[in-house]
């Protein structure tokens, strides 16, 4: 049976285990209609010209987890930015693990979207909040139709998070090939702040595919960071639809470091609806393998006096593919608009390949807006003045790619995080160099 | 002299009127509208064609009626319709034998309101015009030292009768009946176009050139462009089209193909600056165009373009780089005002190794006008060494247009280097300040910096024809334009 008829199917028993009184179920049984209509992209569909699922979907997926499993922290360590004091919420195939997580109700909220869903105490926010930044299509709407589950952040006006909130998803394919559908929300208030490091994770060799919703609500003045770690298995594949809406003076900024995995989707969606907004997008993508990350970035602007800043880095080896599609829209009332785009390339195998395409969509005239886009090799010349100064070729390699991506590795504000993410790009590329030189 | 500010610059650009709407009353053989197969067959028995030039036709039309028009460009426009468009027009008295004396002297004086009367041009300029009013040519000059040289230079129904081997061996190899569906299209229906054929070596003396003017009222024009260089040859050809006012929304869907074999260079340039339509959005010229050409072993081809006119443009002039060492170049100007769309750009396929490529790209928009460029650049596994660069710049003039980039950049090969950039902005206040201090009014400084924008692409005009460029541009930027 095809995925987009077992899904479908399969609502039926998947009603027998939500509350279908609750106006979200109303939400959820219009999202299957729509996903009954659009059914899963295809390369036809202009947005989905570069990556096509098929290869994902042909994959009989086990849509509920039938049994639980609990996981040893020792086992999993690894995977958490441990020496990092943070808040965590931890879901096993898709299912919470109280045992690894540890959530707050202390002037902040972080906690879980079933208990968000289900609780009377959460009613406002979910009412005002939930399912109004993303946008339909596809995927989204098969997400919103089975969401139950996911992180649930609120941070209320004049609140900073005391610290950073780790949301980490394994899958032990426990059930042979499993789908997951995280739907994450996360709302600062006026005023407020927060930092998010987000990673999935898959620790079997059975195929994984993920198909998250994520929905960032940032009031004026607010300030969320997010990190998304996607350094997962040739068995995943993950399909991320991010929705952030920010209002005055408010500053977003997402960073993604995707390193491995199947089939990687980032869409990453961006909406301004006040002045004074900075939106920040940046990414590293380094791959090799078969692997296929598809960066697809869209930034609304539709009010005067905001910024939005994209820098995307990718460096790709063996025939690994990645593919940059970002857009900026600019209407035409926001006047003084800096919208700015890059995306650098390098390829270092004949097999790889890199599809980009940076559209400008302008409908205001006094603005700046600008895009690069480059594609090229390492410089042969700085490689040979490394080693002609005794650096082996695999090291003196190295320290370029680093050099070449540094500038979005220097925006990641945490430190331990930082010298994670230097870790396992160090891991990647072979070489046992530190690179906090 | 008061002063000249952006204000006034928008609004002398949305109060201009086309210069050159004017009709030309020439009695013509015009077929009744609709299109079937029938129509197909009896504009290719009219032109006296032989059997493969009808069997092509036939097939092209038989492709065509089983595709679907695109849909996906970034331009809105009511769909025109195909059964109410006469295939065939025309001017009745054309003369095979085709002296400038027994051209129609209407004709005529509507080129010297152009300002292209072919005996001044003729004897000054020394540029060879194929004049093509309304899909005929009625008038092709300096023949003779062309012939000279072995250059064929003539209109393509002539070519089919005299040199059906060339013909038949390049139509349609860079741009298929298949390829889409305004090709097919005019793969059918084609009444005329030009036809030329550079020898080896031979460096042609002179700008070749074709004034394209659409005439007769509700008749699409379909020419059909074959330009082949051969190797070690060299040729510039330049083509400019102005087009009379008219209410009705004309179709142009032309074909124009370019072959550059080994060591060959082409230089092809157009001026088009068809009617754009009332400036309330009413009417104009739906220029639908499909432009490509191949470069052998290194061969170089540079497409040079200065779009002003046309309610619609959608057109792509792209380059295939076959071979190794090939050259591909692409310089546009585009400018929108009122309700014009443009959707414009080009593809570079790079298939040789050490191929190379270059972009330019300018967009001006005004008034209530929408310009997008739209570009391709791939670099296949095989090219190695491959270079590209692209640089895409748009000028917004008032706060109702705009401008919309779309680049599509694919590598497969690991050498290629590949760069692409692109910005929009208005004209800054600080520039034209910077301007004023130093007693530069504003007129000049905008002058100054329109100028600017666009220097990089007119400078690649021909000098013949940058004059042109110049007072065609003045159209939509008079008051700008130095």
């Amino acid at each position: 049976m095809e995925l987009k008829e077992k899904l479908v199917s399969s609502f039926l028993a998947f009603e027998a285990n939500v509350d279908t009184t609750s106006p979200i179920h109303d939400i959820r049984i219009e999202a299957l209609k729509s996903f009954e209509a659009y059914g899963f992209p295809t390369k036809k569909l202009e947005a989905w010209k570069y990556t096509s699922l098929n290869s994902v979907i042909k994959n009989d997926f086990s849509i509920f987890p039938k049994k639980e499993v609990a996981l040893e922290f020792k086992d999993v360590k690894k995977y958490f930015i441990s020496d990092l004091d943070s808040y965590k919420i931890v879901f096993i195939d898709g299912v919470y693990s109280s045992h690894l997580s540890e959530t707050t109700h202390d002037k902040i909220d972080v906690c879980l979207m079933s208990s968000a869903l289900s609780q009377n105490r959460f009613k406002p926010v979910i009412d005002v909040y939930y399912n109004t930044v993303a946008k339909e299509d596809g995927m989204t709407a098969l997400n919103t139709a089975f969401a139950k589950e996911g992180a649930y952040i609120y941070i209320p006006k004049n609140t900073a998070a005391d610290k950073p909130i780790q949301v980490i998803h394994f899958s032990t394919g426990v059930d042979g090939a499993a789908m997951l559908q995280p739907r994450n929300l996360i709302v600062c208030e006026d005023n407020s702040e927060v930092t998010i490091i987000e990673r999935h994770q898959n620790l079997s060799d059975k195929k994984v595919f993920t198909n998250s919703v994520t929905e960032m609500y940032t009031g004026n003045n607010a300030h969320i960071d997010y990190y998304k770690i996607q350094n997962d298995t040739d068995a995943s594949s993950l399909v991320d639809n991010t929705f952030t809406e920010q209002h005055s003076n408010s500053v977003c900024s997402v960073h993604t470091f995707a390193f491995g995995g199947e089939i990687t989707r980032n869409n990453l969606n961006f909406y301004q609806k006040g002045q004074g907004i900075d939106s920040i997008l940046n990414g590293v993508t380094i791959l090799e393998g078969k692997t296929h990350v598809d960066h697809n970035t869209l930034v609304e602007h539709q009010e005067p006096n905001c910024e939005s800043h994209q820098d995307y880095k990718g460096i790709f080896d063996e025939k690994s593919t990645g593919v940059f599609n970002g857009k900026i829209i600019v209407e035409q009332e926001a006047q003084k608009t800096n919208a700015f785009q890059s995306n650098n390339n390098i390829l270092l195998s004949d097999k790889a390949t890199v599809n980009s395409k940076p559209q400008l969509e302008i409908f205001a005239d006094d603005v700046k807006c600008s895009h690069g886009c480059t594609i090229g090799q390492l410089d042969e010349s700085a490689l040979f003045y490394m080693r002609s100064r005794g650096i082996a070729t695999k090291e003196a390699k190295a320290l370029l790619m680093y050099a070449f991506a540094n500038n979005v590795l220097e925006s990641v504000k945490i430190p331990q995080l930082k010298t994670r993410i230097n870790k396992i790009i160090a891991d990647k590329l072979g070489v046992n160099i530190g690179f906090d030189l | 002299m008061s002063k000249f500010t952006e204000d006034d610059l928008k609004k002398e650009l949305e109060t201009k009127e086309y210069e050159y709407g004017f009709y030309t009353d020439i009695e013509s053989d015009t077929f009744p509208v609709g299109l079937n197969e029938d129509v197909v067959r009896a504009i290719s028995a009219k032109k006296n064609e032989p059997q493969w030039m009808t069997d092509w036709r036939v097939d092209a039309f038989r492709i065509w009626s089983e595709m679907e028009e695109p849909e996906w460009a970034n331009v809105n426009y009511d769909k025109p319709d195909f059964q109410a468009i006469s295939y065939y027009s025309a001017p009745k008295k054309a003369d095979p034998n085709k002296t400038l004396n027994d051209v129609d002297p209407e004709l005529l004086a509507t080129f010297e309101k152009l300002g292209i009367s072919l005996d001044e041009q003729k004897k000054l300029s020394g540029v060879a015009v194929d004049v093509v009013v309304d899909s005929v040519s009625v008038a092709t000059t300096f023949k003779k030292t062309l012939s000279e040289k072995g250059i064929i230079f003539c209109s393509i129904s002539e070519a089919i009768q005299e040199h059906p081997e060339l013909v038949k061996k390049y139509i349609g190899s860079i741009v298929p009946k298949t390829d889409n569906f305004y090709a097919a299209l005019n793969s059918a229906v084609f009444t005329d176009g030009s036809f030329c054929y550079i020898p080896k070596g031979v460096r042609c003396p002179m700008e070749l050139s074709t004034y394209f003017r659409i005439n007769q009222g509700g008749t699409g024009q379909f020419e059909r462009t074959l330009l082949v260089a051969d190797q070690g040859s060299y040729v510039s050809y330049l083509e400019g089209c102005t087009a009379p006012s008219r209410d009705e929304n004309q179709l142009h869907a032309a074909v124009v193909e370019l072959i550059a074999l080994d060591d060959a260079e082409i230089k092809y340039s157009t001026v088009q600056n068809w009617f754009p339509g009332s400036k309330e959005g009413k009417g104009g010229v739906f220029n639908f165009v499909t432009k490509r050409g191949l470069c052998e072993t290194n061969a170089k081809i540079s497409w040079t373009q200065v779009e002003t006119g046309s309610a619609v443009t959608w057109k792509y002039p792209s380059c295939i780089l076959k071979g190794a060492n090939s050259v591909g170049e692409f310089y546009s100007i585009a400018v929108t005002n009122n309700f014009q769309q443009a959707d414009t750009g080009t593809k570079m396929i790079h298939l040789g190794k050490n191929s190379k490529s270059t972009i330019i790209s300018k967009g001006i928009s005004a008034g209530k006008s929408q310009n997008s460029y739209r570009g391709l650049v791939q670099i296949s596994p095989r090219a190695e060494n491959a270079r590209n660069f692209s640089q895409c710049d748009s000028l917004l003039m008032g706060n109702e247009c705009g401008a919309h980039t779309f680049p599509y950049i694919e590598a497969k090969n690991k050498s290629a280097i590949i760069e692409h950039e692109a910005t929009t902005s208005k004209i800054g206040e600080d520039q034209i300040f910077y301007c004023n201090q130093r007693g530069i009014d504003t007129e000049k400084a905008i002058a100054l910096i329109v100028n600017g924008f666009s220097k990089e692409v007119l400078n690649k005009l021909p000098m013949e024809f940058a004059v042109e460029a110049q007072k065609l541009l003045e159209i939509s930027l008079e008051g700008s334009v130095g």
